[in-house]
């Protein structure tokens, strides 16, 4: 065998002890210690109502109805499945459409002048999948929520500080409310009631 | 979204203080590693198994030769995995790859690219994914670190063509060096929300009662070697947008810290392979200031949008917000990473323009893991050739003299990448079936080309998304660009080591240009820019530049 020939062969062997090291001993003992350490977290984040698991407390999911708070539009349509923003470049007439689209929506549903929607409440997050909208939106959704369930403004604003994220996470991102997690505390307060 | 420019300033400052702490730590561990004469215990099993014989000290062309075969080995392998997941283990039911783009996968991988073409979760299960693209994620972060170490002791060394072994030089930087901090770094990602599992949670929905599947997968591993290698090819289509790889804004912090964590601690270990600290130091401050100018230019082109035209928010997580999404967006394109936290298509027209000014500087500043200090090291002999000629003497870096040889290498070096980047977007955009890839209207289908090679040819991998570029042509290019963009610089730098280690060492006179101190980190940077400008004006002018005009 030639210089070239051992080189490759080495190659193919060095390939192959590395990957049984770097690509399954090393992530099997990542799973074994996700498992300890932290395994709510490693296996989802799962939220549960009634001891029935009904989604990731980190993903957006589709909401029709007026009784619920809406997440961000989304490029996925809220489907797990995939994840994708829109791509849309920053002053393409697709952009501008998909806004002004938005817009009209989200004030008919709030029954508020258009130009008071927040802009998280007009684009699709980057992952489509973002559960967090700002609390500007949250706060405007509140009114309607709270007619619609009858549970009243102040036991939904109670739900919805209680589902807004900490100062710290707040101040290194932005202040925001996970929607996931409130629409499963609107559900057990309806419950409970 | 508004810009909370303090909480981006926070950020930075926490980030300058932790990667202050640990440059050094681990600047120390680096060289101490890359130059140990031991073998442990495992890595001898591992020798003797691939039939590697690790005293050998090799030859710059035998080096060269070794790394490039792994690579090809490499990218086949990664290729036939692709094409046989159908009939493999663990494919989570999806099938071959589509041939062309196994191909750009495969060269994208081994390049430490990751350029993207496919979206992962309708094509690649946890099989391919762990086994062959976290694998690759490994070795070629390893191999960046093996060609800048060859280079160092190219300077350091005298009269010899030997620069060491490459199959040492791997092995060491990906198990002593990438495993054991991405093994902690995966878990602290674990605390944060990322997860770790073998399949996913099925759910109805709690509003329509929609059956929906909670994503699974070995994530977590694969997350924190996609960062710290700086790769940044997602497990998810959305990368690190995505809640799962990046749940929240102090997981995108600690996503930021791991990707400038090696590239800003190789010049610790430059400092002290080459026995004077201070031209480590040069380097990383050189470094430092394009990093922090770029990300408070890229802060201020957020701002400056949110509430004009269609504002700041499409294609950005509520969770980051603008400040999260300027950090993110600068560290990952002046390094090689390529991960994303946004829709970088949908940033504001000069937030885009700005990622891709980052990326033309060769992304040097701190760079890809090994390529960002060998891409400065290679611009520093430019500095140093400059400053000769200003002062009329035989330009020299420590110690080894810098003659006609080591320029050609130097100036095809530098022509290599801007060459790939130009040709590339000239030949798509004069071809009207490639430039319907693009489909965006106008100067903004012109930058998401422009920013396609750039990305490919510097290695980065992250993508203006919406053009498509899984179709024969453009897959074939890009993965050209990739390859000739990856391999023909080490070529190059592989060389240059040698023809420096083959010099003997000429004493410091008073008339040498120090490579350390103020004078020449300035004089590195303006040719770092001056380089950048002259020749990527004109086409950032057709793209970015007109798009934020013209709106």
């Amino acid at each position: 065998m030639n210089a070239y020939g051992r080189q490759l062969f080495t190659a193919v062997r060095f390939l192959l002890c590395t990957t049984l090291i770097l690509g399954l001993a090393y992530p099997v003992l990542v799973f074994g210690l996700g498992q300890v350490i932290a395994p709510a977290q490693a296996n989802g984040s799962i939220v549960s109502v009634d001891s029935e698991a009904v989604g990731s407390s980190l993903l957006a999911q589709p909401v029709t109805g007026v009784d619920f708070f809406y997440p961000r539009p989304s490029a996925v349509e809220w489907d797990p499945a995939g994840s994708s923003p829109s791509n849309f470049g920053p002053n393409q007439p697709a952009l501008l459409e998909s806004i002004a689209k938005n817009r009209a929506e989200v004030a008919a549903r709030e029954k508020v002048a258009p130009d008071t929607v927040p802009i998280d409440a007009l684009t699709a997050s980057g992952s489509g999948l973002d559960p967090q909208i700002s609390v500007a939106y949250a706060q405007l959704q509140r009114a309607r929520v709270a007619g619609a369930t009858g549970l009243g403004e102040a036991a939904v604003q109670e739900l919805i500080s209680k589902n807004t994220n900490n100062a710290l996470v707040g101040f290194l991102g932005q202040p925001s409310v996970n929607t996931t997690t409130l629409n499963a505390a609107l559900i057990q307060a309806r419950r409970a009631r | 979204m508004e810009l909370n420019a303090f909480a981006l300033a926070t950020q930075v400052v926490v980030l300058i203080v932790a990667l202050g702490a640990l440059h050094q730590p681990l600047g120390a561990y680096l060289a101490k590693t890359f130059t140990s004469h031991k073998h442990l215990a495992f890595e001898r099993v591992l020798y003797k198994l691939s039939g590697v014989e690790p005293r050998a000290d090799q030859h710059w062309k035998v080096y060269l030769r070794s790394l490039l075969a792994f690579s090809v080995v490499s990218i086949v392998v990664l290729f036939a995995f692709q094409l046989l997941q159908g009939v493999l283990p663990f494919n989570q039911g999806n099938g071959t790859v589509d041939p062309w783009v196994a191909m750009n996968t495969a060269v994208s991988f081994v390049t430490n690219t990751n350029w993207q073409t496919y979206a992962p979760e309708t094509t690649l299960g946890f099989g391919v994914q762990m086994l062959g693209l976290a694998v690759q994620n490994f070795l070629s972060a390893a191999v960046g670190l093996a060609v800048v170490v060859a280079l160092i002791r190219g300077l350091v060394r005298a009269e010899t063509s030997n620069l060491g072994n490459f199959w040492v030089d791997v092995t060491r930087g990906a198990l002593r060096v990438l495993l054991p901090i991405s093994i902690i770094g995966a878990v602290v990602l674990i605390i944060t929300g990322v997860i770790q599992n073998w399949g996913g949670t099925d759910i109805h929905t709690l509003v329509t009662g929609a059956q929906q599947t909670v994503p699974g997968g070995p994530v977590a591993s694969q997350e924190v070697i996609k960062l710290l290698g700086t790769n940044g090819g997602g497990y998810f289509n959305a990368n690190s947008a995505h809640p799962f790889e990046n749940p929240n804004a102090i997981s995108n912090l600690f996503e930021v810290f791991l990707i400038l964590l090696i590239p800003f601690s190789l010049p610790a270990m430059y400092g002290r392979m080459v026995g004077d600290k201070r031209q480590g130091y040069t380097l990383l401050s050189v470094m430092a200031a394009f990093w922090i100018i770029s990300t408070a230019l890229m802060g201020w082109a957020l701002a400056a949008f949110a509430g004009t035209g269609t504002s700041v928010g499409e294609g950005i997580e509520q969770r980051f917000g603008a400040n999260g999404t300027a950090l993110f967006a600068t560290a990952t394109t002046l390094t090689s990473t390529g991960a994303v936290n946004a829709a970088h298509d949908s940033l504001p027209p000069l937030g885009g323009g700005l990622a891709l000014v980052n990326m033309m500087l060769g992304e040097i500043a701190p760079g890809g893991v090994g390529s960002g200090l060998y891409g400065l090291m290679v611009l520093s002999v430019v500095a140093v050739f400059i400053g000769g000629l200003m002062v009329g003497r035989t330009p020299e870096m420590l110690g080894k003299k810098v003659g006609a040889g080591q320029m050609k290498l130097v100036a095809v070096y530098i022509l290599v990448t801007p060459t790939l980047v130009l040709l590339g977007t000239a030949i798509t955009v004069s071809i009207p079936a490639l430039a319907a890839a693009a489909p965006a209207e106008g100067q903004h289908g012109f930058s998401e080309i422009l920013y396609a090679f750039t990305s490919a040819a510097n290695n980065n991998g992250s993508a203006f998304g919406g053009i498509t570029s899984s179709g024969p042509g453009l897959a074939t290019m890009l993965a050209l660009a990739m390859f000739i963009g990856r391999f023909l610089p080490i070529a190059l730098v592989l060389a240059l080591a040698g023809s420096f280690a083959k010099q003997r060492k000429i004493p410091n006179t008073a008339g040498t240009l120090a490579t350390h101190g103020p004078l020449f980190a300035v004089l590195l940077g303006g040719i770092v820019l001056i380089l950048t400008a002259l020749t990527y004006f004109p086409a950032l002018t057709l793209g970015p530049a007109a798009e934020g005009l013209l709106k």
